[in-house]
């Protein structure tokens, strides 16, 4: 990166990211507490954890240090394993009971 | 010099009896618990010789001889050592108590042969005996202290060994907790001369007594007030008014506990204890009046009662009363060789009777009531001559120790430097009394008619385990006094010469040129009336006391084998003054009345009613349903939802991040 261009950015400055990280975050949860449709709130969950990437790059940005963007990298691979493992999950569930509502999916409810 | 070096094997032996028997003798044979509990006794009895043999060799600069073993408490400058010390004073009660139980403690496995809890009664004399060989050898008064409350721990187990009879619960409880009354003013009082004196040890306080100026009859000073404090836990230990209740009750308890604890023992530890502070209370003269106020006042108190009493043992229990009243008469009025004196030869003698008591009533199957006795003298030969000794020892009768002994107090309170007529006069009646209740329980125990069923009884001489130490405590009783005996013909009273370093050491100028005249020149006053020995001995062996002596017993011999009608005919036509006596003066329900009767109605309807069961269960139940009822509410956050327990994760989640904002806010 050409020091131009590193100038440019750090024109913005960190709590715009942060604001945006949390409202993505807010929408995020919000999605896995009211949506019913298991895929759905998968989805809300990769976008909290997007949410919480972004907010981990600014900092490391703002702060010019790696230890963020090692951690963002962690959490892509954790979020990557997660869907396969998520997904394989659902299209199971799905076979058994013709359904993608949590609200149905309660066999070992008490 | 081995035992006095160690000084703690003399206490060890029979804390190691009582815990080898206690912690393992359950399931052992008699004949091992006898081996165990009268080894370890007669052990420390034969230590307690060599250590006499050894003390004999000591130069005088050297007694009081102390040693400090270890370090027990510091905080400040309050410093505890456990140390024990010697001196002529710890060496009479040393042979007095480890005589004594020796002997009790043989008496013990034939009185005690048809007794259930065998091995339990053992464990608990033997701890008796560490607990009062403390007391004695003890060298600060809080290492007398743990004795002081260690015999009271054995004296109450004792009396409550049968725990099966309410009676002798009751008994057991009421002893311990008036002697506690009398121990409270004891713990304030050691307190109070820790904060006096800077030590507790008994020679740096005497030290600093000697430095002190003396309380005076019209100024009573911190020495007063200690001194008296700590008679008044004399008073609970050793039975005086008004705290004198127990003892009577005590008796409970088997009889040779009766015999070691309730009568040699145990409740002279309060004598011991004046004597032990002598200069103390040397110097207090207020304090030695009421000492002497109070022991001849129980002296002739109890006597009293004890003229109508029925009971053989509550005869015996208010004679001891009434004797250790004597001993503090003869304390109260300087003359504590005197008192100590007649602490030993009533050891011997207290002992004696009890134990004399106890052979009847074996022989009589448990009867304790003298009503239902008489003519036993023929069938209980031993028993009988035993207690006859005794009887007439502790009577005052010459030639016997009770007659010495009792004779030097009474003639130090007639004639010595505190002299007191009233007092001489309390003790005298007193003495005639006694030698009246005493020939009366002779009389009506062994002479006269038989008044019990021959079916029912078989009155049998008691086995050789009993018989053995009733002879040796009545030889004892016959020669125990004759130590003081050269006093009488004009020369040097032994026992009281043996005694007189520990009494002088410390004793205020004036008494000790007093006491000096006392011991060197006391034949010499008597001599300006005589002249020659003969006619002193003659003098001594026809005072006054020797006069009521003989008095009470030809007037008991009139009641009670001239004309065996007469005390019922005396009760009728005194019949008030009879039904008092009977009921003792009805003490035990005036306190009953005064101070029982309040205090379980507080402990019921105040403390138990209001206090613990609206306060401190109200709290307890209140806390329960408090946790309860939020418990109620709280689980209906729990609905099995998992999007509400998301959303309170969330919430959760905003809300500490809110928090944190806000103080790094208020941080910066």
């Amino acid at each position: 990166m050409d020091p131009g261009e590193e100038k440019r950015l750090s024109v913005i400055p960190i709590s715009y990211y942060l604001v945006l990280s949390a409202i993505l975050f807010g929408l995020g949860a919000v999605g896995v507490v009211f949506k019913r449709n298991i895929i759905t709130i998968l989805m809300s969950i990769e976008l909290m954890l997007n949410a919480v990437n972004l907010a981990f790059v600014a900092f490391a940005r703002a702060h010019g240090q790696i230890d963020g963007l090692v951690f963002v990298f962690f959490v892509i691979v954790v979020a990557a394993a997660e869907a396969a493992v998520g997904l394989a999950i659902v299209i199971m569930i799905t076979q058994n009971r013709q359904s993608l509502n949590v609200e149905r999916i309660n066999l070992l409810k008490f | 010099m081995p035992i006095l070096d160690h000084l703690w094997i003399i206490m060890a032996l029979p804390l190691l009896g009582a815990a080898v028997n206690g912690l393992l003798g359950k399931n052992w044979s008699k004949s091992v618990i006898n081996s165990i509990a009268i080894g370890s006794v007669s052990l420390s009895f034969l230590a307690v010789l060599e250590l006499i043999r050894e003390f004999a060799q000591l130069p005088a600069d050297q007694i009081p001889w102390v040693r400090d073993y270890f370090t027990w408490m510091t905080a400040g400058t309050f410093h505890i050592a456990f140390s024990l010390q010697v001196d002529q004073l710890t060496i009479v009660m040393l042979l007095v108590v480890t005589f004594v139980s020796t002997l009790v403690h043989i008496y013990s496995t034939g009185y005690m042969a048809h007794e259930g809890g065998y091995y339990r009664f053992f464990c608990y004399l033997n701890l008796f005996v560490f607990f009062m060989l403390t007391l004695v050898l003890a060298s600060n008064l809080i290492v007398m202290f743990v004795g002081w409350e260690g015999v009271g721990l054995c004296s109450y187990l004792l009396i409550g060994f049968w725990f099966l009879k309410q009676s002798a619960i009751s008994a057991g409880k009421k002893a311990f907790i008036t002697t506690r009354l009398g121990d409270t003013a004891f713990t304030i009082g050691i307190l109070l001369a820790f904060w006096t004196f800077s030590s507790l040890n008994f020679g740096d306080m005497f030290k600093s007594i000697v430095q002190m100026p003396s309380d005076t009859m019209a100024h009573a000073g911190v020495l007063t007030i200690i001194a008296i404090l700590l008679f008044i836990g004399a008073i609970g230990k050793s039975a005086q008014i008004p705290l004198y209740v127990w003892l009577p009750d005590a008796m409970e308890g088997p009889t040779p506990v009766s015999a070691l604890i309730h009568a040699a023992t145990m409740v002279t530890a309060g004598v011991y204890m004046v004597a032990r502070m002598n200069p103390l209370f040397s110097r207090a003269p207020i304090a030695m009046l009421v000492v002497a106020i109070v022991g001849a006042a129980t002296a002739f108190y109890a006597a009293t009662i004890g003229l109508v009493q029925t009971d053989i043992k509550k005869v015996l229990a208010y004679s001891t009363v009434s004797q250790l009243g004597y001993m503090f008469l003869g304390c109260g009025v300087g003359a504590y060789a005197a008192g100590i004196f007649h602490l030993m030869t009533h050891a011997f003698f207290k002992g004696l009777l009890f134990l004399a008591a106890g052979s009847v009533i074996h022989a009589m199957g448990g009867e304790q009531d003298m009503r239902h006795m008489g003519g036993l003298r023929k069938q209980i030969p031993i028993t009988y001559w035993t207690m006859l000794i005794g009887t007439i020892a502790i009577a005052g009768i010459p030639g016997f120790s009770g007659f010495f002994s009792k004779d030097e107090i009474l003639d130090a309170a007639g004639s010595g430097p505190h002299k007191n007529t009233v007092l001489w006069l309390l003790g005298l009646i007193g003495a005639g009394l006694t030698s009246f209740y005493m020939f009366r329980l002779v009389f009506l125990t062994f002479f006269g008619e038989e008044r019990f069923d021959h079916h029912k009884v078989h009155v049998h001489e008691s086995p050789k385990s009993m018989t053995i130490p009733l002879i040796l405590l009545a030889i004892l009783s016959l020669g125990g006094g004759w130590v003081a005996a050269p006093h009488l013909m004009g020369g040097t009273d032994h026992f009281e010469a043996f005694l007189h370093p520990v009494f002088a050491a410390y004793a205020p100028q004036e008494a000790g040129v007093e006491q000096g005249v006392s011991l060197a020149g006391s034949a010499g006053a008597a001599g300006e009336i005589s002249g020659n020995p003969t006619m002193e001995l003659v003098h001594a062996i026809t005072g006054p006391p020797v006069i009521v002596a003989v008095l009470g017993l030809l007037l008991a011999w009139w009641f009670y084998i001239r004309k065996p009608e007469l005390p019922e005919k005396l009760a009728k036509s005194l019949h008030a003054p009879y039904v008092l006596l009977y009921n003792k003066y009805y003490v035990d329900e005036i306190y009953n009345a005064l101070f029982v009767a309040p205090l379980l109605f507080i402990s019921k309807y105040i403390l138990w009613h209001v206090i613990d069961e609206g306060i401190i269960d109200g709290v307890v139940n209140g806390t329960a349903s408090a946790a309860r009822g939020a418990g109620g509410k709280l689980r209906q956050l729990q609905s099995g939802n998992v999007r509400s327990y998301a959303s309170w994760v969330v919430l959760g989640a905003v809300g500490f991040a809110v928090l944190l904002l806000a103080l790094l806010r208020v941080s910066h």
